[in-house]
């Protein structure tokens, strides 16, 4: 090829790509909209080109004929524009009517032709992937289905643990303009992660519309309101302590579920001399260990000062911290030693095996057991920790820049409803954020947590968002991930004294 | 002007698009991550107030990152020797003309076909110890039942760190000729690691290999029978012959494995995580959760830096000198 036909090449490509779109100029026409009844031979050309002046103002009749027939089903609505029938009523609109339409109308967004109805995309994201609370959620996407059955729900799921992945995911979305329209978010402070003001809409005005203030309970209420908002709806409840024990193996052993740290390691001990692994633990995730910490401070210093801890009124140099650290380690003495191999289903699962015989986790472990079938197990509260309920949620939030807020804003109204709690929290193994739900719905353990939420003192968890800003949680995970091997009680209760001072809580 | 050279402006628009794209898309970015870990960006929403260089002295004291570059340089030091010894084994072995080279070279070429992450899995499957009650499993199983249950270990669950105790007689020598910081936990090395090279190593050994070999078949067979006239032994012409001129190889396997080494991130991920005690921990998932759960992006970025860094001193004077020769020629 020689360089003059090259260069020839070039110019002609730089040609096409200089090459506009085609303007479309119409004549004045009739003034007021037009119902049209379809005669053989008419098609959605020949009448725009009649009535509007241009067979390429076919789409504002269509769209105008399409949203008539949602209020209006004598007229027409058309699927197709390539096929209208005769004796179907068309709403032809008036020329002005039409330009405005076609001046908002774009080729790439054909559900503008398909009247209000059909609202295009929810996209929802959550890391819910997996067991019951892919289920639940999908028992929620079919309500929220039956009332709009027009709009299509992208479910933008990002699989890992508390969140983990998804977290990273959907930060990266919402600092570069594209988040989803609703996504999962811990209810408490894991809210300021996400610098609400500037990438969340509160959502005060549901929460009046759907009379939520009077459905969920006031301890939940405080721990929603962040900067005197709303940012999130609730959809569940979960119990971070719980103590999971295997009934066989403690009949073994003649043991009682332990109530105080004394009981605890007694009973522990009596497992040992059995020969019984006692306490189980699985710490791969990252976030186990900080869940197991999180009861057993809650269980040593109690609600009061637990509370306290995380609000800067109770200092971190407390004796009742080195005395939970002590605890904790001691429990830690006693735990399987592939604990940093296996994540807390594999722990759940040396429970169901029998290979273990105590095992402390939220309350997702009992959908763990249902799924396996398992029946042959008790729960308490950990040490020291009756009477205490530390409490996590999930809700779901607005953001600021979601492409669809309308929809949006119809999901999270499903989410706080009576309808959508009882459809996602049995399946999910959570109890609803509402107080009214029918316990019937429940399982035996689900029923015994929704009488305690009734009556506990509430706390926030810490290892799953509620209890304080997500860089103090990040830290204090750090801090206990060393703790357990270093066993270091000083050190590491100078490094949660420095998470916190470094949170801006405490001084 | 008739003469206008087209061939060169053509070859200037051709380049151009790719040219502007990695322009912004690396070295704009990487410009734009150096700019971030100076700032004060630790939450969410951008915030561009530049603090200097306190995101890198807040990292030099944090224990994590300390224990992060430990693991670091324990990693690559393993992993680069059991990789280069493993893989020039193999090399030597198949450039014997054995029967069936073909089938062995893809075997032991093919790990290299998978991602990290099924390594990783697979691997942390392999390792798991089990439980002194509940039995052994995978490779401690496999330990037992030949009858070398001796040689099982906790694997990447073994917390353990080796380092020179301050207490030991080495520990004391140090002391007294002023090198005392060199016997704490941060100048030593988590035996978990291992765990994570003998995984990298099963992965990327034959591609060692493969270079080697590729190096062995290059060395004209005159050399070696002039060294067999001389009256060389095999072991001599390896040592003297074959080693030698397999240098630019072994740099050339040096840079390419030490950078996959310096930024791991995938297999830690899929295989061990953080690990107990941060004892498989590596800078790149310190990087990520900071930044992507604790919201410190300055910190991220600044981890991000000194990763790049890290690596720029390994590849740098391996460019230069390569550019060099290229110029020569």
């Amino acid at each position: 090829m020689s360089k003059r036909t090259l260069f020839r090449l070039f110019l002609a490509l730089t040609m096409l790509l200089l090459v506009g779109a085609t303007v479309v100029s119409a004549t004045p026409l009739p003034q007021a909209e037009v119902v049209y009844t379809v005669k053989l031979g008419d098609n959605l050309w020949t009448l725009a080109k009649k009535y509007l002046g241009s067979g390429t103002a076919w789409p504002a009749i269509m769209a105008t004929t399409n949203q008539k027939n949602i209020a209006d089903s004598t007229f027409a609505y058309i699927t197709n524009a390539d096929l209208i029938h005769p004796g179907w009523k068309l709403l032809i609109p008036s020329a002005e009517a039409a330009k405005t339409f076609l001046a908002t109308y774009d080729r790439s967004k054909p559900e503008l032709l398909f009247g209000k109805r059909a609202k295009g995309q929810l996209v929802i994201g959550s890391w819910w992937t997996a067991g019951g609370e892919a289920e639940g959620l999908a028992g929620m996407f079919r309500i929220y289905k039956t009332k709009y059955p027009d709009v299509e729900i992208v479910n933008a799921t990002v699989a890992g643990g508390a969140g983990s992945v998804f977290k990273g995911v959907l930060k990266t979305r919402l600092i570069g303009g594209d988040p989803p329209d609703t996504f999962q978010l811990h209810a408490g402070l894991e809210v300021e992660g996400y610098s609400p003001e500037q990438y969340l809409k509160p959502l005060d005005d549901i929460y009046t519309a759907e009379g939520l203030e009077k459905a969920f309970p006031k301890d939940l209420l405080t721990l929603l309101k962040y900067k005197d908002h709303y940012w999130g709806v609730p959809v569940n409840i979960h119990r971070s302590n719980v103590l999971w024990y295997n009934k066989a193996l403690f009949e073994k052993a003649g043991v009682q579920p332990p109530t105080t740290f004394d009981e605890f390691f007694a009973v522990c001990e009596a497992l040992k001399a059995k020969g019984i692994p006692p306490y189980i633990m699985g710490t791969s995730g990252g976030w186990e260990a900080t869940h197991v910490f999180e009861d057993v401070l809650a269980g040593t210093v109690g609600a009061e000062k637990y509370r306290g801890l995380w609000a800067g009124t109770t200092p971190w140099s407390d004796p009742g911290v080195t005395q939970a650290l002590e605890n904790f380690k001691r429990m830690v003495s006693y735990a399987n030693a592939d604990h940093p191999a296996i994540d807390w289903a594999g722990a759940a699962q040396y429970l169901v095996d029998g290979k273990g015989a105590m095992f402390i986790m939220g309350d997702w472990a009992n959908g763990y057991f249902t799924s396996k079938a398992f029946t042959d197990y008790g729960w308490t509260s950990p040490p020291g920790t009756k009477g205490i309920f530390v409490a996590l949620s999930d809700s779901f939030a607005l953001t600021a820049k979601a492409p669809n807020p309308e929809n949006a804003r119809n999901w999270l109204a499903v989410c706080g409803s009576l309808e959508g709690q009882e459809a996602f929290n049995p399946q999910k193994g959570s109890i609803c954020a509402r107080t009214d739900c029918n316990p019937a719905l429940f399982n035996a353990y689900l029923q015994s947590a929704m009488a305690d939420w009734a009556k506990d003192a509430i706390v926030p968890s810490l290892a799953h968002g509620a209890a304080a800003y997500e860089s103090w949680v990040s830290d204090v995970k750090d801090a206990i991930n060393l703790f357990i091997t270093t066993g270091d009680v000083a050190s590491t209760q100078k490094a949660l004294a420095a998470a916190c001072v470094e949170a801006g809580i405490c001084k | 002007m008739r003469h206008v050279n087209w061939e060169r402006i053509v070859s200037v628009l051709l380049l151009a698009p790719s040219a502007i794209a990695s322009a912004i898309f690396v070295y704009g970015f990487i410009g734009f991550t150096g700019f971030a870990s100076l700032t004060k960006w630790n939450q969410l929403v951008p915030d561009f107030t530049l603090v200097g260089l306190g995101n890198y002295r807040g990292l030099f004291v944090h224990p994590r990152f300390q224990i992060d570059l430990r693991n670091t340089v324990v990693f690559t030091v393993l992993f680069l020797l059991s990789c280069l010894a493993l893989g020039f084994l193999l090399a030597v072995l198949l450039d014997q003309r054995i029967r069936g080279e073909g089938v062995f070279r893809s075997i032991y070429l093919f790990p290299m076909a998978i991602s990290l992450i099924v390594t990783g899995v697979v691997w942390r499957w392999l390792l798991n110890p089990g439980t002194p009650e509940g039995g052994s499993t995978g490779v401690n199983l496999l330990l037992e039942s030949i009858g070398l249950g001796f040689l099982k270990w906790g694997w990447f669950t073994d917390p353990t760190v080796l380092y020179i105790r301050p207490e030991s007689g080495i520990g004391q020598l140090l002391h007294r000729v002023g090198l005392g910081m060199f016997t704490s936990p941060n100048f030593g090395m988590s035996v978990a690691m291992v765990s994570v090279v003998l995984a990298a190593t099963w992965q990327m050994s034959g591609y060692t290999m493969a270079l080697y070999l590729a190096g062995l078949r290059s060395i004209p067979d005159e050399l070696r029978e002039a060294a067999r006239v001389d009256g060389a032994s095999e072991l001599q012409i390896l040592r003297h012959i074959i080693v030698p001129l397999l240098k630019p190889i072994t740099l050339s396997a040096v840079i390419i494995l030490g950078h996959i080494s310096l930024k791991i991130y995938d297999l830690v991920v899929a295989m061990t995580g953080p690990g107990i005690g941060f004892s498989t921990d590596v800078p790149a998932y310190f990087m990520w959760e900071t930044t992507f759960e604790g919201n410190r992006f300055a910190r991220g970025a600044s981890i991000a830096t000194i990763l790049l860094l890290m690596v720029a001193i390994l590849i740098v004077p391996y460019l230069v000198s390569s550019t060099r020769r290229e110029a020569q020629i």
